[in-house]
């Protein structure tokens, strides 16, 4: 990255120098030495043209290479399922619109300098065509409309509803980091109010739901390789936006209007760490949607391990409601009873698993 | 015609400095208004530009230097205060987008050119258009003045969501600043709804003889078209503006619900932030083309005319210029593929904005064909154009990337937008400004600009736009969000460090290129080259007034037109060009008179 830094300063500092001299040009004008005649017309004129020629070859030059340099780092690899169909999308589009980008810039520089003015020259008179109009007309539509189909199909395919079975996390935004709830044994994340927050209920769960009785917070977002993950999304302030850039996921979290995303991660932290061969590679979620003084540090890591390990780690995760017993008043009368056996259940569970291990 | 002579109807006119430079009601006068401040406003969001990019591409910079100017906002270890750096961005959005690229361009050229080209002696109503330049002049006092409120200016982004952009206690800049930002964007709608009435009715009305429809130079056109998009959209802009300062200030719930902030859960209930997305951006979208559409109009021209070749497909060009019009109407959700909204709905408008890119390409094509087999004069206004058509399509085409509602999953709100719209629109419209006033200087001023700054203007500016914008590709790719004040919290987003300090390298040259321009403006405008009276050779109605034409602008009868604009190079013709008051009688020669036209 620093070659490009110093090739572009030094074309630069070229043009600078080139502007310079015709500086002085003008600069004798001003003084009155030189008067600005045809002849010198023309020669500005076959200046500017060759000009056209040069920033041509040089942009494309610079173009072509600058993105073959930053092709390693400009898309990380996809780590969901349905990150390669994106990723397919963006590549045949990439195919498209760089040869139609290629082929106008190329005329437009290339027209600009072979019909630079000539005084023998006469313009051809030539004010339409319909048939090259319907032509030019008919073929971006009908490519247009292919785009549209292809990436039709892709969106109907990634924000489909989410498989029945599919892991339920809850992630919620707040100025300025993320929250996470697992819906605990029952797989259903219970009910919430954004009038229940306090300073340690800071998701505001409602704990009059059953649901909610085994819902755990963990401090980091885990997923299980190769199962579908519906994230439920939330804000209990601003809008935010979670972004999985590896995941290619990226949703708003709209206070009073819960969004969801659903994707199915395919690559471990682990394996990511080795294909990249990078020991401390981490996936990372951002905010996206401006939202406050602190938004560019709205991190979370996200882990993705294998499914085994992600059940130990699931089981491991004490009910949130265990953690806060003070909140055990909160859950009405009919709920009590389940409520203890709930804590009183995980713990076992924790027994069991930790003597498993044993 | 030479020296300028008194008009009858000037003569009862008492003329006095108020009455001729300030209060005027000259459409002259007030593109001149319009473009003056449209130029300070463009160097003022410029230097904001320049002002975020230094904390971005260089976070280890010491800024103390600027402590003089920013006091308070430069903190302790030497950085831009996050929430003043936010506050950069929002200014700069909103001044380029508002203040210069829709004021400062269809301002000054929809005033300068919609009596000139169709030979009207002025708008329809002269005080109105006054009216709306000094609205437009209230609109900046009050965003200036909140630029020095102590909590600062608004810094939610020119798109000002809600809540973030009306709750103090989620954001500073969201108390004082975001009503000024609210008052001042009321005061700007108004002058832009006094303008668009005043455009339309001069263009349907005030058409000398002659001067048909299918006569009507591009620009005029262009300037229709926009007006009329700016008439229907921004009443709606009035409107989310108005509840949002309700929410702010009166406590209702519009765009408010369901909110737990600074240790309480806010009274706010069944409001929807998602509605006022809708509502922003359905003027937002059509706004992006209320910028292009007059600067496509102006290039139009200006690529006919130094081609010296009719523009080619003029009808194409006016029925894309509809199509765009209408489309753009329908195009608004696309920016909202990942709010939460329907997907279904979101494929509607995916399929829309790949529509409204095939009247794009047409004028694309069409720009090219009118160049292909001209006679090419690289003036500094040719220059621009030609500028102008490359930049479109470079930033059209990404357009083609995040029409696709799969694709912009990966880079909404990130870099890649930001190298898409500024390419597109941006730095395209703002070429299309310079081009107009570059070629429409001895117009205003009765002087030549000097060309060979203009050259290097140009090229300072053309390959500093490609460096600034074309890498933030790569960084958008890459996931950079935008609007954020630092990259170094995420491993993700660090790779690409040295890139973003040569961006702000890139960006910095080129701001101070532009002072090239405003030198040679200012020089010019009193010690420029007398203009003659047809510099160009052009063709429209313009040039048939005297150099420095007075309040009326013919200084007899208003000519009649006979013909169509572009009547360059015409076989037969004797010279290369045959003006628009020229009948077909004084030129037997050519060809047999084209009905059409």
């Amino acid at each position: 990255m620093k070659e490009i830094l110093i090739i572009t300063s030094a074309v630069l500092v070229l043009i600078i120098v080139f502007l310079l001299y015709r500086l002085t040009i003008i600069l004798k004008m001003a003084s009155g030495k030189r008067v600005p005649d045809k002849q010198s017309q023309d020669k500005s004129n076959g200046i500017n043209a060759v000009l056209m020629i040069v920033f041509l070859v040089a942009g494309m030059g610079l173009m072509i290479w600058s993105t073959m340099d930053a092709s390693d780092d400009f898309l990380p690899e996809p780590a969901s399922e349905h990150g390669q169909v994106v990723d397919r999308l963006i590549w045949i589009t990439f195919l498209i619109t760089g040869f139609v980008f290629v082929v106008t810039q190329v005329l437009l520089f290339f027209f600009a300098f072979k019909y630079r003015y000539k005084q023998k020259r006469k313009a051809y008179y030539f004010p339409i065509n319909y048939r090259i109009e319907i032509i030019w007309t008919a073929i971006p539509a009908i490519t247009f409309i292919g785009l549209f189909i292809l990436g039709f199909r892709a969106s109907k395919f990634i924000l489909s509803k989410a498989d029945p079975d599919a892991q339920k996390i809850e992630i919620m935004g707040q100025q300025f980091s993320w929250m996470v709830r697992y819906p605990g044994n029952d797989q259903e994340l219970g009910s919430f109010d954004f009038r229940l927050i306090d300073t340690e209920n800071n998701m505001g769960i409602n704990f009059t739901d059953k649901a909610s009785l085994d819902d755990f917070i963990p401090m980091q977002m885990v997923l299980p390789v190769d199962k579908p993950v519906e994230l439920k999304i939330r804000s209990r302030d601003v809008i935010h936006s979670v972004f999985l850039p590896h995941f290619r996921v990226k949703m708003d979290a709209v206070p009073g209007m819960p969004t969801r995303f659903k994707f199915t991660p395919t690559i471990t932290t682990e394996q990511m760490r080795e294909r990249l061969n990078d020991p401390d590679f981490e996936y990372e979620l951002a905010c996206t949607e401006l939202c406050g003084r602190g938004h560019f540090s709205m991190k979370m890591i996200v882990k993705v391990v294998e499914q085994g390990e992600f059940a130990a780690w699931y089981a491991n995760n004490e009910p949130w409601l265990a953690k806060h017993p003070e909140y055990l008043a909160k859950v009405p009368r009919s709920l009590k009873q389940l409520a203890y056996a709930i804590i009183n259940n995980k713990e076992d569970n924790q027994l069991k698993a930790t003597s498993k291990q044993e | 015609m030479g020296k300028l002579k008194e008009q009858p109807h000037q003569q009862h006119h008492e003329s006095n400095f108020w009455t001729s430079y300030v209060f005027s009601t000259d459409h002259k006068m007030i593109a001149k208004q319009f473009l003056i401040s449209g130029i300070a406003w463009a160097a003022i969001g410029g230097l904001f530009s320049i002002i975020f990019r230094l904390q971005l591409g260089f976070p280890e910079m010491d800024l103390v230097f600027l402590k003089p100017f920013l006091g308070k906002w430069i903190t302790e270890t030497g950085n831009l205060d996050p929430d003043f750096y936010l506050a950069m961005v929002t200014m700069h959005g909103t001044i380029m987008i508002f203040f210069v690229l829709t004021a400062g361009l269809s301002g000054t050229f929809s005033n300068l050119l919609i009596p000139l080209q169709i030979g009207a002696r002025d708008m329809a109503s002269g005080t109105i258009n006054m009216l709306s330049f000094w609205f437009f002049f209230a609109a900046s006092a009050v965003m200036t003045a909140s630029l020095f409120v102590q909590t600062g200016p608004a810094n939610s982004g020119w798109t000002a969501y809600p809540p973030v952009s009306i709750l103090p206690i989620a954001s500073t800049g969201a108390g004082a600043g975001m009503n000024l930002w609210i008052i001042s964007m009321i005061l700007f709608i108004i002058s832009i709804g006094m303008g668009g009435v005043n455009y339309i009715s001069t263009i349907i009305n005030m058409r000398t003889r002659g001067m048909k429809f299918n006569r009507l130079p591009l620009t005029i056109w262009s300037f229709l078209f926009t007006a009329i998009l700016g008439l229907f959209t921004f009443p709606v802009l009035l409107g989310a503006l108005f509840l949002l300062f309700f929410d702010s200030n009166l406590g209702t719930s519009f765009f408010l619900s369901n909110i737990y902030l600074a240790g309480e859960a806010l009274p706010h209930i069944g409001g929807s932030p998602i509605l006022y997305q809708h509502l922003f951006w359905f003027l937002g979208h059509p706004e992006v083309y209320i910028a292009i559409l007059p600067a496509m109009g102006i290039i139009s021209e200006v690529i006919s005319v130094n081609s010296r070749k009719p523009i080619f497909g003029y009808s194409a060009m006016v029925l894309s210029l509809f199509a765009i019009s209408f489309l753009s109407f329908v195009v608004w959700a696309h920016h909202m593929f990942v709010s939460g909204m329907n997907p279904y709905l979101g494929s509607v408008f995916s399929l829309t904005s790949f529509i409204i890119a095939v009247p794009s390409s047409i004028k694309v094509f069409n720009w090219l064909t009118t160049m292909w087999r001209g006679n090419i004069r690289f003036t500094p206004a040719m220059l621009f154009s030609i500028g102008f058509v490359s930049l479109f399509i470079a930033g059209g085409l990404t357009g083609l990337w995040v029409a696709n509602s799969a694709i912009d999953i990966q880079v909404h709100d990130t870099y890649f937008i930001v190298a898409h719209f500024h390419l597109v629109m941006g730095s395209a419209a703002f070429f299309g400004f310079l081009t107009g006033v570059y070629h429409w200087f001895p117009k205003m001023f009765g002087r030549m600009m000097n060309p060979y700054l203009g050259y290097i203007h140009f090229w300072l500016t053309f390959v500093g736009i490609y460096l600034i914008f074309f890498p933030m590709h790569y960084l958008g790719m890459a996931g950079f969000p935008r609007r954020y004040y630092s990259f170094t919290n995420f491993d993700a987003f660090r790779v690409f460090t040295d890139l973003n300090s040569f961006i702000t390298v890139a960006a910095i040259v080129t701001f101070i290129a532009q002072f090239i321009f405003l030198y040679n403006f200012i020089y010019s405008i009193f010690k420029g080259k007398i203009a003659p009276q047809n510099p160009w050779k052009a063709n429209t109605l313009e040039w048939t007034t005297p150099i420095k034409p007075g309040h009326g602008n013919w200084p007899g009868k208003l000519p009649v037109v006979h013909r169509w604009p572009y009547d360059y190079s015409k076989p037969g013709a004797t010279d290369d060009y045959v003006m628009q008051n020229i009948s077909y009688d004084e030129t037997p020669d050519t060809d047999v008179p084209d009905t059409k036209h």
